[in-house]
């Protein structure tokens, strides 16, 4: 007969949850884990105070550069002293006030275009009301106001209305062109593989390279385009072709029944994209679509190779004007590294919140 | 029972007519297309005759007569145009063929490290990819530019590791000194190769037919190693090295790096490696871990289930998004303006300034990169479709 033998009682789990189990977890896991922490720690306690006695306690905040070729920390106080020229480049000192009106207005229209509330159908009529008024308040010439030719538009103002302006005029050349890749017409869909493949071969210098030295040779005599103009179609064409196809990457995705439910309704071609295939097609190609954006945004840093001075070229003329300041070029650069950062990592993150606003309709 | 009624006779040559339309869309298309491409032809024509520019690729064989910063091989301002392309294409190749082995090694080490164990290693790997990819190229080649030809020290105090010295000057470097051991290394390399390959037919072969796995990787490298090793033998085992020494005032001999390049390799490196790093995130994360689980109840090991079963699925997802990453490396090198190394747009760009021939050299430079995308994008089809899921 057996008796019951009640077994040694086990320690409670340790728990998973809290500060102290969180390193456990991930830091100490098992001694490979714990090695490197360690060796990453050393490091990281070696560099950073090194960081911030450069960055901050030894850096000069206030002063001249003769103060700044003392310190043997960062010198902000290059920025400090240039960031009106840093962010608005040639642009007229005491008409100022209107690039940074502009930019704001712009930008506000921007971030209210991001919101749930503003995807109405007068958002369209609100950008261009705004666009127009953004580019006469910058070129003056009216109500007293300081004529400001294109040629001295520079800085932030320039970046953003590259970047923005050329992703608004590409979308519906990319929309168009994604469509014709997809058509059933050999011509057409050929004359758009053809575009986009061409266009996605080259580099964008090459394509800015175009606009300037060539657009001349190409217009009859006499006819000129301001070079903002050109540098602007040029990337909007450039965009276009890589957004088609995202786009295409869309249209593709749309189950072939959706089309022939469509037909048998007797909606016509133009009524079943624009009412079936389209909204299902570009719901699902926003991140890619915001991706898009923020290579353009980059990309109009490279417009400064072709003289017209955007965030990167005006601070390159703000830091080469004076031999003094010179040397502190790193911390120039470094401030406008901030400004890109600050605006295309916003976009990021705001591409990943409408990818899940997105996919809502598709969790239960 | 009455006849269906018989429907009425279609009129191919009618608007209701679907073929017809598609037709007569097609033709318009094509001939606005025709009149645009037209229209610019003709202007330009008419423009180039009345400013007196002349066209077509003869200038190509007159005397360049500019000197160019670093090349392959010896280059002199009274060669033509078309030897400084050559350089110019030649120094872009060399530039974005190391720069996709140097951004895969980073970008897949990056993209591994965003599942490591080790909370430090996935936050720092994180934050690389976010700071590199969220700043514009331009800027990143700008700084670094700066940092090789400004914060580095003088040649005089260069930094020193080794046989290696970085300064101002550049990246100097021992290089052996060229024997004629080498060519025989190089053929022994060859053989090594050839061998290496049928080993692998014969071990996949054995494996059919036995079920013994063969090795597969660690035997075919011992054959290229092993080929090497004699060709160098039997060319007379050359050791000589030409290595860096500190001069009076520069670092001399051995090999070297100039700064343009090293900015624009190490800038165009770092930068598409946060991209590459995100790919090989995305592919990892698309094998199911169910497979990792069914690999390990088999009794494969670590490795053999990271070989055998997560990277050929992976790489069905990574290698087409990569070979984007690889053409816009290469797309990418042509910022090499901005920092003036000599790659093929920097010389355009110097040829359209002397010869005003604007439409030709940027013709040439679009066609360049067109095939170099075109080849690469051939290769990498290739690569895909050999590691495509093998479907009946």
């Amino acid at each position: 007969m057996s008796t019951f033998n009640a077994i040694a009682p086990r320690p409670a789990p340790q728990s998973n949850s809290g500060p102290v189990a969180w390193c456990r977890a991930n830091l100490f896991h098992d001694w490979k884990t714990s090695a490197g922490t360690l060796l990453i720690g050393l490091i990281l306690v070696w560099l950073l105070p090194r960081f911030f006695q450069w960055a901050i306690t030894n850096a000069v905040w206030y002063g001249n550069y003769d103060t700044c070729h003392a310190a043997s920390g960062a010198c902000w106080a290059v920025v400090r002293e240039k960031f009106r020229f840093i962010l608005f480049g040639r642009y007229p000192h005491a008409e100022h006030w209107r690039a940074l009106l502009c930019t704001a207005m712009l930008l506000g229209l921007i971030l209210a275009s991001c919101t749930r509330a503003f995807w109405r159908p007068w958002l369209v009529a609100l950008w261009v009301g705004v666009l127009v008024l953004y580019l006469a308040l910058m070129r003056g010439g009216f109500a007293g106001l300081r004529f400001v030719e294109t040629d001295l538009w520079s800085g932030l103002p320039l970046t953003i209305l590259l970047a923005s302006l050329s992703m608004v005029m590409a979308f519906p050349i990319a929309v168009c062109i994604a469509l014709g890749r997809r058509s059933g017409m050999p011509a057409i869909r050929s004359l758009c593989t053809v575009y986009v493949e061409l266009i996605r071969g080259v580099p964008l210098i090459s394509v800015l390279f175009m606009a300037s030295f060539m657009f001349p040779l190409l217009m009859p005599q006499g006819f000129n385009i301001d070079v903002l103009i050109r540098v602007l179609a040029g990337i909007t064409l450039f965009a276009a072709a890589y957004m088609a196809e995202v786009i295409r990457g869309g249209l593709q995705a749309i189950p072939k029944g959706q089309i022939e439910a469509a037909a048998t309704l007797g909606l016509s071609y133009w009524q079943t994209q624009r009412m079936i295939v389209l909204p299902q097609a570009l719901a699902m190609v926003v991140p890619g679509i915001m991706n898009n954006f923020i290579s353009t945004f980059k990309d109009t840093s490279l417009v400064a190779i072709v003289s017209l001075y955007e965030l990167t070229g005006a601070m390159g003329m703000a830091m080469n004007a004076e031999a003094d300041w010179r040397p502190f070029r790193i911390e120039g650069y470094l401030f406008i590294a901030l400004i890109y950062f600050v605006f295309c990592y916003s976009m990021s993150l705001y591409s990943q919140w409408i990818e899940a606003q997105v996919n809502k309709s598709k969790q239960r | 029972m009455s006849a269906a009624p018989t429907p009425p006779a279609k009129n191919r040559w009618s608007w209701r007519s679907q073929a017809f339309r598609a037709l007569v869309y097609q033709v318009l298309a094509v001939g606005v297309i025709a009149l645009i491409v037209w229209f610019l032809a003709h202007n330009t024509a008419t423009n180039m005759r009345q400013r007196g520019i002349q066209s077509g690729f003869g200038f190509l064989l007159g005397t360049a007569g500019f000197d160019i910063g670093e090349s392959l091989y010896a280059f002199d301002s009274g060669e033509s145009y078309l030897q400084a392309y050559l350089v110019g294409v030649t120094n872009t190749l060399r530039v974005a063929i190391l720069g996709m082995v140097l951004t895969t090694l980073l970008g897949t080490l990056l993209g591994i490290g965003r599942f490591s164990r080790n909370a430090l290693v996935r936050g720092l790997c994180r934050m690389y990819v976010e700071i590199f990819r969220n700043i514009p190229l331009l800027l990143q080649l700008l700084m670094w530019y700066l940092f090789f030809t400004e914060v580095l020290p003088a040649a005089t105090e260069a930094w020193t590791l080794g046989p290696l010295f970085l300064s101002k000057g550049g990246l100097n470097f021992p290089i052996p000194v060229w024997a004629s051991g080498h060519a025989w290394a190089a053929w022994g390399l060859l053989a090594g190769v050839c061998g290496s390959w049928l080993w692998r037919g014969r071990a996949r072969r054995r494996f059919e037919e036995t079920g013994q796995p063969q090795s597969m990787f660690w035997a075919p490298l011992v054959w290229v190693f092993l080929g090497t090793f004699v060709g160098w033998l039997v060319g007379g085992a050359p050791t000589e090295i030409n290595a860096p020494i500190r001069g009076e005032f520069s670092i001399e001999n051995g090999g070297a790096l100039t700064p343009e390049f090293l900015a624009l390799l190490v800038g165009l490196t770092t930068y598409t490696a946060a991209f590459v790093a995100e790919v090989v995130r995305g592919g990892i994360q698309s094998v199911s871990l169910g497979q990792v689980e069914a690999a390990s109840a088999l009794g494969l090991s670590q490795g053999q289930s990271m070989r055998l079963v997560m990277l050929p699925q992976a790489l069905r997802v990574i290698i087409p998004p990569m070979t984007n990453q690889y053409l816009n490396l290469t797309k990418n090198s042509s910022l090499a303006v901005a920092i003036g190394y000599p790659d093929v747009v920097s010389i355009a760009n110097t040829a359209i300034n002397q010869t005003g021939r604007a439409v030709e050299c940027i013709a040439l430079i679009m066609l360049v990169y067109l095939s170099t995308s075109l080849l690469t994008s051939l290769f990498m089809n290739w690569y895909n479709a050999r590691a495509a899921i093998k479907e009946r």
